[in-house]
């Protein structure tokens, strides 16, 4: 089976270990992963921002970019839940159809591959925060769940209040900062108290958030994303 | 649904006017909305009278009414237990309410033949009524001023309401059942459970203003 | 006294000198008290609600059959409207129509006046509310008391509603313990000495605090939940008591209702009366609905109920708010609160914060619909939100508050301004930049290679910076990574 790769913006630019650990898991199970290099950005940060006039451009490099490919993968659930609640109504029927090929990542492998058991080893104890995006826009459910129990080592401990925003929001983060900060040193307060070593998400623009809390707390909780989680193996474990 | 025709429009100098011309404009090619399914439940209680008997129980206890059950010969003495288990002195009897319900009371029975005043039903302890129908699911009682309901007032102000709902002829499971068998033109209050308000930390507490005691009857078996 | 003022914009009042909301919000995240007593209420009720919605196996076919009875009615409203006036009219009652907040206190000023009373009694409505009544009668010399136990909290408190069904939820029992024995005197009968703070008494003392005013009044302002067209029936959906005694005992009744509460049939109502107390105030049903029609009651059996009714059927910004083909979806509101008590946002900023009566998620995307964005606040509501999506998954009635509140940014982008210029630039640069991968990579490669120059807290991302870290940028990108491994 051949992808393509939607890294999305802010993990090319920031995470650039996420995208890489997404393009070796997927091709551990066996699917050839090509990088149409055409993309950049699904164009939700200027959507949501109320610029729709210039978010078209970004919409009609994505629908090129991506042509051709049958399934469109994306370590992001919120870039994912852009393209398929947005693009339809802002490309048409073009957008529609993209809209049906593309995946988020933890939806590609349990409901495209079927694999729930991707074969990773990571010794640490986890806790999962569900993006809101991916949780209610795409119904993501219970898919990281299953990845992550299935993963040889790892501890999986339930987030208290794992359903609630974490504060980010895009610009919210920045237009209302005090009350972004405020809902995320909730949720970090509440990751901190499960005794976790690792805050794992599906979306790397929420873990920024979150990982700039926790630093700036000096707190002992790191972020990653579960592409990093899912990639780390007995051979190459992700420290 | 089918929406009434359009009528003559009044002068659009009026606000009346100015109001329906600007409903009129922003709705101009909106797109027709769809007609509602309706395919939600009718029902989602059981099927079997006592089951729903049990039901209506169950949640206007739930809500904080006391429920008792009783067959018509009992209903008397049962009445005149409730009423002088909560000290009540005085009972307001709506028109229509069979007399021997408050045969064996010792109460003083106030009627409303020559309307009760405000003030008087405020110096009354108690109401007896029966309903027009009870609400298996929701835990509901339906008054509707009908024979023996008296008034809205009279089930409003005394602090004690006992309520009689004959079992299994006056309960139906739903809301989509009840709403058919009610008349819009007559006065409605639907009640579940005594007053109460959750304004305070959205913590319920029950008692404000309506009676602070629903004391419901579920009448079975003989009726007489 | 809530101090309000109405706009050039001619709507809703905004609250005088409202900052806007990121500035409001601030002080509260900030309130700890506020903090905990918003934390509390909404966690309560918020599982209690899931509780109740998941009693009913087929809640989505409710939902979906309250969204779509609401936008039938709403796409035919003209008609329904001049139904529900001929059955209201029909039924002895007299129907007014107010295009604005100043017409609809003006006729119900006069209506008052009429009756030669100086004082009303009211039940609580959110229309009323909006359009400032009570400030209204008081300017004419007619006092307006309200008597849902907390409208009462927030009248003797002098303050103003943070939640639309429950306005003093920002208020412990502590708060309204102190309220209630300072302030009840000079309304009325005062507080029973030594009163505790226990829920129990304090609404024990708001029961005889209020019971000589319910025995007393001759005249009564409510609003109305539902408006039947085909029956012209009114009905009030509440927990206390105090709409019973409003609704029953005074001699004249004047409502003043939201022209978008019509529904076309009765039968409608077996959904409302399902979704509005399992998501309000999660329960089966609410303790008590009334339901009338015109003065038929009084024609019929002597006595019963208000000679004298009067629905002022209020438009105040909803026209406008229904020639919108996103934002007209607001109108479906069915005022239950849901939204409220589940969104973060609220629950961290306050009811306050939001500069309207209604506030919360229905709030951001209502009051910049009714009142136009002119102002600061209202130029700031729709962003009052991170698009969670908590208030979508609630709604029963299925607003789709993150669509509109989007939609709406559109129109506060549109508009520009000032405070926009840098924004839409920004938007514009990063726009070009995403628009040519290879321009981006030259600066993704530049900002990698220099980040050991890259200041931890770069001038203008104060915002960000004031409590997170910024990420550490990557030694080169994902592209750069790709085309080296991969190509």
């Amino acid at each position: 089976m051949r992808v393509a790769l939607f890294v999305t913006c802010v993990n090319d630019a920031v995470y650039p270990a996420t995208g890489i650990a997404t393009v070796e898991l997927l091709e551990r199970l066996g699917v050839t992963v090509d990088f149409p290099a055409g993309q950049t950005c699904c164009g939700q940060p200027a959507f949501n921002t109320g610029y729709r006039r210039e978010t078209l451009p970004l919409v009609r490099r994505t629908l090129h970019a991506f042509q051709g490919y049958t399934h469109v993968v994306t370590p992001s659930g919120s870039c994912a839940a852009m393209v398929r609640r947005h693009y339809p109504e802002l490309a048409g029927a073009a957008g529609a159809e993209l809209a049906t090929r593309t995946y988020e990542l933890t939806e590609f492998l349990v409901d495209v591959l079927g694999v729930v058991d991707v074969g990773a080893c990571f010794p640490h104890r986890v806790t999962y925060h569900p993006s809101c995006h991916g949780a209610r826009l795409l119904g993501l459910g219970d898919r990281a769940h299953r990845l992550l129990t299935a993963v040889k080592g790892l501890e999986l401990v339930e987030l208290p209040g794992a359903d609630e925003c974490c504060g980010f929001g895009g610009t919210f983060a920045v237009k209302n900062p005090q009350v972004s900060t405020a809902m995320g040193r909730d949720k970090t307060a509440s990751a901190l108290a499960t005794g976790a070593q690792v805050l794992c998400g599906a979306d790397n623009s929420c873990l920024m958030h979150l990982g700039g809390l926790l630093r700036r707390q000096d707190a002992p909780l790191r972020t990653l994303h579960i592409a990093e989680i899912l990639n780390s193996t007995e051979e190459k474990p992700r420290p | 649904m089918t929406p009434p025709e359009p009528r003559a429009c009044h002068t659009p100098q009026s606000s009346r006017g100015r109001i329906l011309a600007r409903v009129r404009a922003a709705v101009a090619g909106a797109p027709e909305a769809p007609e509602p399914a309706r395919d939600h439940l009718a029902s989602h209680a059981p099927g079997d009278p006592a089951d729903l008997a049990d039901l209506l129980h169950a949640n206007l206890a739930d809500y904080r009414a006391v429920v008792h059950r009783t067959d018509g010969p009992g209903l008397p003495a049962l009445i005149a237990r409730l009423l002088a288990d909560h000290g009540a002195r005085s009972v307001a009897v709506p028109d229509g309410l069979p007399d021997h319900w408050l045969g064996d009371a010792d109460a003083e029975r106030r009627t409303d033949e020559e309307p009760l005043t405000t003030r008087r039903l405020d110096e009354t302890d108690a109401v007896v009524t029966g309903c027009a129908l009870a609400i298996a699911e929701t835990g509901t009682i339906v008054l509707d001023g009908g024979p023996g309901q008296g008034r809205r007032a009279l089930s409003l102000i005394p602090d004690l309401h006992i309520c009689v709902v004959r079992a299994p002829g006056q309960i139906v499971a739903s809301v989509p059942q009840a709403l058919p068998l009610l008349d819009p033109a007559r006065p409605l209050t639907w009640i579940s459970g005594p007053s109460a308000t959750s304004d305070i930390e959205l913590d319920r507490v029950e008692g404000v203003h309506g009676p602070r005691r629903l004391e419901a009857v579920l009448l079975t078996g003989a009726q007489r | 006294m809530r101090r309000s003022t109405t706009p050039a914009h001619g709507a809703a009042p905004v609250h005088l000198g409202m900052p806007s909301f990121p500035r409001a919000a601030a002080e509260a995240v900030h309130d700890r008290t506020l903090r905990a007593n918003l934390r509390h209420a909404t966690h309560t009720i918020r599982e209690k609600r899931a509780g109740a919605v998941a009693e009913l196996d087929d809640w989505d076919r409710l939902r979906e059959a309250g969204k779509r009875i609401k936008d039938h009615t709403l796409r035919h409203l003209d008609r329904y409207l001049e139904q529900l006036e001929e059955a209201v009219t029909g039924a002895g009652g007299a129907v007014h129509w107010a295009e604005d907040a100043a017409e609809a206190n003006r006729i119900v000023t006069a209506l008052v006046k009429q009756t030669g009373e100086r004082e009303v009694v009211k039940v609580k409505s959110m229309a009323t509310q909006e359009i400032g009544l009570n400030e209204a009668l008081r300017a004419e010399g007619i006092a307006a008391y309200e008597t849902d136990l907390a409208e009462l909290i927030v009248q003797l408190g002098d303050d103003r509603p943070s939640h639309i069904l429950v306005p003093a939820i920002h208020r412990n029992r502590g708060e309204i313990r102190d309220i209630f024995a300072d302030r009840m005197g000079r309304w009325g009968r005062p507080a029973p000495e030594g009163l505790g703070d226990d829920p129990r008494e304090l609404a024990e003392a708001a029961r005889l605090h209020l019971r000589e005013k319910f025995l007393r009044a001759r005249v009564a302002v409510s609003g109305a939940n539902f408006m039947v067209a085909e029956t012209g029936t009114l009905v009030v959906v509440e927990s206390e008591g105090n709409g019973r005694m409003c609704l029953t005992l005074p001699e004249t009744l004047i409502s003043v209702v939201g022209i978008e509460k019509t529904v076309p049939t009765w039968r409608d109502l077996e959904v409302f009366l399902q979704t509005l107390p399992r998501s309000s105030t999660a329960e089966r049903m609410n303790p008590y609905t009334s339901m009338w029609t015109g003065t038929a009651a009084a024609r019929a059996r002597d006595g019963d109920g208000p000679r004298t009714f009067h629905l002022v059927l209020l438009d105040n910004g909803r026209t406008g708010v229904l020639a919108d083909d996103v934002g007209r979806q607001a109108l479906r509101c069915i005022r239950c609160s849901a939204c409220l008590n589940v969104c973060p946002v609220y629950e961290r900023a306050g009811g306050h914060a939001y500069g309207s009566v209604y506030p919360g998620p229905i709030g951001a995307i209502l009051s910049p619909q009714l009142r136009g964005i002119g102002s600061d606040i209202d130029a700031s509501l729709p962003y009052a939100s991170s698009l969670c999506g908590a208030c979508f998954e609630v709604c029963p009635v299925a607003i789709d508050i993150p669509e509109v509140l989007v939609h709406l940014r559109e129109r506060v982008a549109d508009r520009g301004g000032a405070g926009r210029r840098l924004e839409k630039a920004a938007v514009k640069a990063a726009g070009w930049l995403l628009d040519h991968p290879g321009a981006l990579a030259a600066v993704e490669r530049t900002a990698s290679r220099t980040r050991a120059l890259l200041p931890n807290r770069p001038p203008g991302a104060g915002a960000w910076t004031a409590e997170r870290e910024l990420p550490e940028l990557p030694p080169e990108p994902f592209r750069d990574w790709w085309r080296k491994n991969r190509t």
